[in-house]
Order: C-alpha cells, then sequence, then structure tokens
C-alpha cells in the first residue's frame, strides 16, 4: 500500500508525517519520539496508551493515525508548561500515586479529560472513568485522591 | 528524623509523571530487528523435524534459530543467588516441547510484520506426546515423562515428574493431634494467577563499541541475569552488561531470566541489536504466573482455644519447569505455619511437573495459598469453639520474643536459620483493624433479603529478605557541590526502593533529599545486588546503602574536624553542613566541606558496603473484610477491606501505604476473578484482559490502610518490609466475611458468582459444610 500524508497538531506544534494507511497512532507517536504514550495490551483494554484526541481521551491503539489528520493529539508529553508541571501531575507527585509509572500518563490524560468537562466530579465519577486505566500498583486509592484533590483549587486557579 | 518517615515525593516522579522515556522499550537504536518467537502448539511433543531454509530466505530476516542452532545448557529461569535451588530443567531452545507456548524457534527480522511471516514459514513435523495437566495425575504411575532428557539436573524424581520434595516436622504432629479436643481437617484449592504487569516482558540487546552484550532489560534480578547469560551464551560475565531502566511492575514475574537469553542469542547471531517484547497474549501463558496448589491442612486445639498441632500437606504444580518450585512451595509452609505458636507443626509438599504453562515467584511467593487454607481453617476452628475470631487469633499468635524453629529447619531449598521476633505489631494491627471495621456492631441489614452481608478477618506474616542468603552492597562518593552519586545494585521495579534508598542515605548524611542522586540496576556502574525480590531491598540493600553512608560520613567528618580544628567526634551532620555540637558553634557546608577535599586536600570522598542478615524479620498483617452477597445472581460485592500492617519503621509511609493498596488489589483479584483457565489440551483460553479480570478503579472497596510502626532491631531505622504481606490477607478474609455472610465455606480460589449459586442452592446442611464428605474428619473431632 501507498504511504500517505499525515498533518496534524501534536502537543500544540503542527506536525507533517509519512506514514502506512495502515499505521496505529499508537505506533506512530511512539516513532516520532512520543514514548510517554505506552504499549499495555494493544487491545483498548488496558488504557496505558490513552491521549487525547481534540481533547477527549482515546486508546490510541484502536485509533488509525490516518483517522488524526487534522486533529489536535494531546500526549503526557504535552502536559506540564516546560518546567512548570500541570496540577494533576502535582497532585500524582504529592499523593504517593505514581509507583511503576508505566500507566501514570494515561491515566493523568483520562482525568484531565473528565476535569475538563466536569470540573468537579464525585469519587464515583473519577472511578468510572478511571475504569479504563489499567494500574496493577496502586490498587487506585492514591490516584483516586489526586484526581480528586487536582480538581478542587482549579476552580480558584482558573486553569 | 529529617528524612526517614516523611512522605517525600519519589525521587524518579517527575520524569515519570511527564512521560519522558524511562523504561527499557523507551529508546530507538538505529538497525534494531524486531525478535519474536514461535511458541509451541502442543502441550506435549518432540520436535521430529524443523525446517528453516523458507523463513531465512524472506528478505528481512537476519536471524533463525532452533535448538541446533544455540549451546545446550541445562539452567532455571529462576533469578536466585548462585547456586540457585531450582532445578536445571531449561534450555535456550530444545527438540522437546513441554507447554503449549514452550520455545520452538526465535526469529530476528527488520519489522514485527516480516518476524511474524517469518515464523509462519519455519516448518515443523512434530511427534505429539501424551500430556498430563491434571495435577493430581502428574505423579500416577504411567503419566508421561515431561523431563525425560538426561541432561537436566537437580529434579527430584525426574521419572515420576516430581520437581521437588519437602518434608519438616517440629515436636509430632501425631502427639498435638492425640492431645487436641478439636480436630478439623480441610482441602483448599487455589488458581493460576498471573502478575500482569502492565509493562510486559520486554528485552533490547546490542553488541557496543567493543563488541560487548549490552541488555537493556524490564528484570527485577540486573546481577542474576547477566550470570545466567554468560553461562547460557557461554561467554564470559565480563563481555556483558545488563541495565535496568524504568521498570513497569514486576511483582515476581521479572524475577526471571525470560527473554535476556534467547534476545542475547538473536543479537549474537544478527550482529545487530534486536528488540523482544511480549504481546499482553504472550505475557499472560509465555511468561509465569502463581504456583496452583491442592492444599489439605490440618489442625488440632484445645477447648480453650489453643492450637496445639498443625500439619500442612501440599500439592502444588510448577507447570513444564521447575521455576522456583521448591522454593515457592517451602515459603506455604515455612511462613505461613509458625504465625501460631504450636508446639507440633507438619510440612510436607510435593511439586509437580505439568504440561501447563510455567509457575515462578509472583508476590507472596507461597504465602497466599498457604494463608488462604491456614486462615479459613482457623477461622472455622474458632466458630466451631465458639470463640470470637479476633480472641482466637490473639491469643494463638506469635509473639515478641519468640523464636520460630520451623524456619531452621526450611530456608532457601536447603535448611534455613531460626528466625526471632524482635518486633511484632500483630496485636496492635489485630486491634485497630478490628476497631476499622467495626468487628463488634453487628451486622446491617440490608433492607433486601437476597443481600448478605458478612465480615471476616485473617492474620499473615512473611520475611524480610532470604536469611543468610540475600545480600546488596552500596557505593557513595561525593561531589564538589556537597552533593552525592548513590549508586545500588537494587532493583526498582516501580515500588519506590530508589526513593527509600535514596531517604536513608540523605538520613545518614544529613543532606536533603536532593542532595542524592542514585543509580540503580547497572551492572556496568553498579555494585552487587540479589534483586528486588523477597520483601529484601529495604532492609538488605537499605542496610548496605546506611553502612556505606555512616563510612562516608566518618571521611566527611575527618575533612570537617580539620577544617573546623576540631576532633570528629565533637561534630555532627545536618541540614546539608556538619557543625560542631559544643558551644563554639562553628560549621562548614557540605559544599565547601567538598570542594575544599577534593582542591585542597586531593581526596575523593567515597566509600562502599555490602550487606546481608542471618534473620528474615517478618512483617506482620491483620486484614478484614466485609462483603455483600448477592444470593440471587451469586454477585460477591466487598464494601470494606481493612489491612494494618506492621513494616517496622515505614521510611516513606505514603510509599509503604501503596505497596499496601497495590497487595490488596491483586489480592481480590486472587480471591475473585483472576485466573488463568487452560483447556484440555493445555491452551489458554483468557490471555487478554477482556476475559482475566484484574480489578479496576469502579471495582475496588472502600480500602483502609493503618500502618502499625514498630522498630526493627536489624532493619535500618527500624526498618522490616512491606510490599508482599498485605497479598496474602484478602482471600481469606473474604472467604471468611463470605462464609459470615450466608453460612457457605469457599475453599477454592476464584470464589466466583457461579460457586455461590450452586452452594446456596444446596441444602442448608450439605451447603454449610461440602467437604465434610469427601474428606471424613478423625474421630477426636467431636468436643
Amino acid at each position: 500500500m501507498k504511504n500517505m500524508e499525515l498533518r496534524l497538531k501534536l502537543n500544540g506544534e503542527p506536525r507533517h508525517w509519512t506514514i502506512a494507511p495502515g499505521d496505529l497512532l499508537l505506533d506512530v507517536l511512539r516513532r516520532e519520539g512520543c514514548y510517554g504514550v505506552k504499549r499495555g495490551c494493544e487491545k483498548g483494554e488496558c488504557g496505558a496508551c490513552t491521549v487525547l484526541v481534540n481533547g477527549k481521551a482515546i486508546d490510541s491503539c484502536l485509533m488509525f493515525a490516518a483517522q488524526a489528520e487534522g486533529c489536535e493529539v494531546t500526549t503526557i508529553e504535552g502536559l506540564a508548561d516546560g518546567d512548570t508541571l500541570h496540577p494533576l501531575q502535582e497532585a500524582f507527585l504529592d499523593h504517593g500515586a505514581v509507583q511503576c509509572g508505566f500507566c501514570t500518563g494515561g491515566m493523568i490524560l483520562n482525568a484531565k479529560a473528565l476535569l475538563d468537562r466536569n470540573p468537579h466530579p464525585t469519587e464515583q465519577e473519577v472511578r468510572e472513568v478511571m475504569a479504563g486505566n489499567y494500574c496493577r500498583c496502586t490498587g487506585y486509592k492514591k490516584p483516586v485522591e489526586a484526581v480528586l484533590a487536582a480538581a478542587a483549587p482549579r476552580k480558584a486557579a482558573h486553569r | 528524623m529529617n528524612t526517614v518517615g516523611h512522605n517525600v515525593r519519589k525521587v524518579d516522579g517527575v520524569k515519570l509523571v511527564t512521560g519522558r522515556p524511562a523504561f527499557t522499550d523507551d529508546i530507538h537504536i538505529p538497525g534494531m530487528l524486531i525478535g519474536k518467537i514461535l511458541p509451541s502448539p502442543h502441550a506435549h511433543a518432540r520436535i521430529r523435524h524443523i525446517d528453516t531454509t523458507k523463513a531465512k530466505a524472506l528478505p528481512g530476516v537476519h536471524a533463525v534459530l532452533t535448538y541446533k542452532d544455540v549451546p545446550r545448557v541445562p539452567h532455571t529461569t529462576a533469578g536466585q543467588a548462585w547456586p540457585e535451588p531450582s532445578p536445571y530443567d531449561t534450555y535456550l531452545l530444545d527438540s522437546k516441547v513441554r507447554f503449549v507456548g514452550d520455545r520452538v524457534a526465535a526469529v530476528a527480522a527488520e519489522s514485527r510484520a516480516i518476524a511474524e511471516k517469518a515464523l509462519r514459514l519455519i516448518e515443523v513435523e512434530y511427534d505429539v506426546l501424551p500430556a498430563v495437566l491434571d495435577i493430581e495425575k502428574a505423579m500416577a504411575p504411567g503419566a508421561p515423562v515431561i523431563h525425560d532428557e538426561p541432561d537436566s539436573t537437580k529434579i527430584y524424581d525426574a521419572r515420576r515428574n516430581i520437581a521437588g520434595y519437602i518434608l519438616r516436622e517440629i515436636g509430632s504432629v501425631e502427639e498435638g493431634f492425640r492431645e487436641a479436643d478439636l480436630i478439623l481437617e480441610r482441602e483448599f484449592r487455589t488458581g493460576r494467577q498471573q502478575h500482569c504487569p502492565l509493562e510486559p516482558h520486554v528485552t533490547i540487546a546490542w553488541l557496543d563499541a567493543d563488541g560487548r552484550l549490552v541488555i537493556r532489560s524490564s528484570t527485577q534480578v540486573p546481577y542474576h541475569a547477566r550470570r545466567q547469560c554468560a553461562m547460557i551464551l557461554q561467554i564470559p560475565v565480563s563481555r556483558i552488561h545488563v541495565i535496568k531502566p524504568r521498570i513497569g511492575g514486576g511483582f515476581g514475574g521479572k524475577q526471571e531470566m525470560l527473554l535476556e537469553d534467547i534476545c542475547g542469542a538473536l543479537t549474537l547471531a544478527a550482529r545487530r541489536p534486536v528488540k523482544i517484547e511480549y504481546t499482553r497474549e504472550e505475557e499472560f501463558y509465555m511468561a509465569r504466573s502463581r504456583h496452583p496448589q491442592i492444599l489439605r491442612m490440618k489442625m488440632g486445639a484445645m477447648r480453650d482455644g489453643t492450637i496445639v498441632a498443625s500439619q500442612l500437606t501440599v500439592l502444588a504444580t510448577t507447570g513444564a519447569y521447575g521455576s522456583h518450585s521448591t522454593t515457592v512451595q517451602g515459603n506455604t509452609g515455612s511462613k505461613v505455619l509458625p504465625l501460631y505458636r504450636a508446639p507440633h507443626m507438619r510440612f510436607e509438599c510435593h511439586v509437580v511437573y505439568t504440561n501447563a504453562p510455567v509457575a515462578g515467584a509472583f508476590r507472596g511467593y507461597g504465602c497466599p495459598q498457604g494463608f488462604f487454607a491456614q486462615e479459613t481453617l482457623v477461622d472455622e476452628i474458632a466458630r466451631e469453639l465458639r470463640i470470637d475470631p479476633v480472641e482466637f487469633h490473639r491469643k494463638n499468635v506469635i509473639r515478641l520474643g519468640d523464636i520460630d524453629r520451623l524456619s531452621a529447619q526450611l530456608g532457601e531449598g536447603r535448611e534455613g536459620l531460626p528466625r526471632h521476633i524482635r518486633s511484632c505489631g500483630l496485636p496492635e494491627c489485630i486491634d485497630r483493624g478490628a476497631a476499622a471495621i467495626e468487628w463488634h456492631r453487628s451486622p446491617d441489614l440490608c433492607g433486601s433479603s437476597h443481600l448478605k452481608r458478612g465480615r471476616g478477618m485473617a492474620c499473615t506474616m512473611q520475611g524480610s529478605g532470604i536469611a543468610g542468603i540475600d545480600w546488596a552492597s552500596a557505593f557513595l562518593k561525593m561531589n564538589e557541590d556537597g552533593s552525592f552519586f548513590l549508586q545500588v545494585g537494587a532493583s526498582d521495579v516501580g515500588a519506590g526502593a530508589d526513593t527509600v534508598l535514596a531517604q536513608i542515605a540523605a538520613e545518614t548524611l544529613g543532606v536533603s533529599l536532593d542532595k542524592i542522586v542514585i543509580t540503580s540496576g547497572d551492572t556496568d556502574v553498579t555494585p552487587f545486588d540479589v534483586g528486588a525480590y523477597a520483601s529484601s531491598t529495604t532492609i538488605i540493600s537499605g542496610g548496605a546503602v546506611k553502612k556505606a553512608a555512616e563510612k562516608v560520613r566518618a571521611q566527611v567528618l575527618a575533612v570537617a574536624a580539620k577544617m573546623l580544628d576540631t576532633t570528629p567526634d565533637k561534630l555532627a551532620v545536618g541540614d546539608n553542613q556538619v557543625f560542631t555540637i559544643c558551644e563554639c558553634a562553628k560549621s562548614v557546608s557540605m559544599s565547601d566541606l567538598a570542594l575544599h577535599a577534593m582542591y585542597k586536600e586531593k581526596l575523593q570522598i567515597m566509600d562502599g558496603a555490602s550487606h546481608f542478615n542471618t534473620d528474615s524479620p517478618p512483617p506482620f498483617c491483620a486484614t478484614f473484610a466485609e462483603v455483600e452477597v448477592d444470593t440471587q445472581t451469586g454477585h460477591i460485592r466487598v464494601l470494606h477491606l481493612v489491612t494494618a500492617v506492621d513494616p517496622g519503621t515505614a521510611i516513606n509511609p505514603m510509599q509503604a501505604e501503596g505497596q499496601v493498596e497495590g497487595a490488596v488489589a491483586q489480592g481480590l483479584g486472587y480471591a475473585l476473578t483472576e485466573e488463568l483457565v487452560l483447556d484440555d489440551a493445555g491452551r489458554p483460553l483468557n490471555p487478554n484482559f477482556r476475559d482475566y479480570k484484574i480489578f479496576t478503579a469502579k471495582d475496588m472497596p472502600k480500602l483502609t490502610t493503618i500502618l502499625v510502626e514498630t522498630d526493627e532491631p536489624l532493619g535500618p531505622y527500624g526498618a522490616k518490609s512491606v510490599s508482599e504481606v498485605p497479598i496474602n490477607g484478602p482471600a481469606p478474609a473474604i472467604a471468611n466475611a463470605i462464609f459470615d455472610a450466608i453460612g457457605v465455606r469457599f475453599r477454592k480460589l476464584p470464589i466466583r458468582p457461579e460457586d455461590v449459586l450452586r452452594e446456596v442452592g444446596r441444602t442448608p446442611s450439605s451447603a454449610r459444610d461440602p467437604l465434610v464428605a469427601l474428606f471424613p474428619l478423625s474421630s477426636s473431632q467431636s468436643l
């Protein structure tokens, strides 16, 4: 099959890549150096490959790269503002919500998508959404606490 | 304490939350090939003929290996200290396959697609052999012999498929049972749980500019992997460099030399970098799992509730290879029975080969199976004797000052060392756990007749390192800005070892945590450590760090004494400086001191230390569960799980809590949902996250974690361990809570809704005790 051109915005920067039609978004992002996008199952079950496409959290192993044409894609690498971490990243560190860190990027992006549409979720709402991010280390207690803590000050900080 | 005991942020946290390239697969090496392994489709077969001509001819294929191309070196994949107690029954590639998923051949090609196509082009003719999958049939006369090769060693009885056998007794259980007023004997069965690290096994190997083999791998045991690869590939240890980057979870599954050997062999054959990464499906059945066991437990107690004798007889399967076979099962006895002070104990175990996926090390290491049996039986005995299980535990559990004599008989595959209890917070764990679950509150009425609630408990313990065997080393050197490089062989696999070890160094040197820069798990750079297993890192590696830091501190004080015109005994460290402890109140900052040492004294302040213990202080745990059972659907909902743990001193309480909560989540899966199921031909039926259910955020019950800190004399700053012990409690606590709710004993894991439905459909009398008929109790059962 012939290669094709892909234009999208990655973490705010315009990008232009040559891809094969069957390339998965997961594989293309990792190939382009976004190693924070993790391969956990390749079946859309574990959520380690979660990225934001036009603000929506999706499993990048279930999306062809070609489907991201013209989209804004955010990976975990794009969340901090220079050396200033995003409040979710700060909260994950402060609450001990990171252990091995393999699922963390996907978890934080999924939480960001949630807080962007629902700035003050209940614990149950957080748990429902984060059920899409498998974690084998934390038992989810501290990640859920971190998301709830990040949600609280966001109102004041208008972030 | 300025750093130890504080909830500091993880030292590697920022790179993890920002997604920076830190894991094994987060690098690109030009020219890197993709390696794939051809798995056996048969549970047991001999390779009659194998032809790789077509695969080799495929453009883009750079190496194809079969047993004909590689050295035949018997070994174990278990990442254990040399000489490994596991049988040497495994080969890089072999002419015989022993489970579905066993290695038939391996290829390295320019892309995954080409590698997968090459696998399909390998022509294999098998002589399919009869397979044995049933654990109870493996030892039977006439069963197919799985290891009939002449060159394997250290197998207990290969002709009967027995990988290992253990028999130990202290006192005389026969005598103990004669004394007992009540004897109960029950059979328990446990399932095949898989580790499911979010990062599957992955290894990248290449030849460096000097032609040395570099192996970058998701491993818990870089030093063992180096030694084993050298032996298997027949190259000197000095020609191998193993790098352990950040690891995406291990839980024991990576205490195994699993891909390093074959990836190295492909690299040597292709003379190109090679990466092998398991898919999730491969991870389920081509990696390792927890040993399934059939346990028969018999306990005798006096009318007043004193346990006098306990006997545990285990039949376990290690699958097709004996990785960790005797040692995991040894733990099932040695770390479980001594929880109680019974004078008479007996442990007997056969570990058998079957043509099933290979079992190995898994968090808890034999204890989850043993405690499921023991704690479920203890609950039954307590209730038979009309004694509150909380009281029953309080009366019988091991105490401060006790000596566990079973450990002396049963060590790591050989005789062990007696275990002295020098710290014990178990009574407080029981009290605080019971308070948190409101043990004495009468059960809630749910307002619905089909929803039944109940509460249950379990007490468990573990070890902290393997006594007399686990050892570690650490090295520290000072930089001219007053910071220190800390180099440890210890392997942080995500549990936070780097942070804890840096905290111990910072505390001992009197500097802030940011002054410690840690490098871990790199065989060219860091000194030796056995690796991340047996709950050893905090106590053993931490002990090495503390010793090294004390030696370096002495050097720092010697320089400071010259600078401040005093003697080292009048000096102390703290706050990134050295200061006098007299009224003169002189001080020098660590950075000034470092510059002075390096450029005036011409002295590199540096030192290292090794450390081991001759005892393995147990951390203790009391687990309490409250469940709600739906008798119409069989659904078991855990409402609240309380875990009270004595980890010694918690070097980082927040991280220690995280270890507890993660262990509990895995323990919940073990109790209720997780089991890799095989069909009659040994093929896995559910090797994916859809059909193999691990707990997600919305499945979790309310968790309460209580740290009951004690001061362990053998541990650095009083620390023992925390990561394994909490996994043992959920299954028995939940099983006991289910009994409390619906009056049915479940003795097989996992406990599924269909099991509940089957039992609640029976008549009340048979439902209460389904196994009594199968295993008649001894005549002394009646009170």
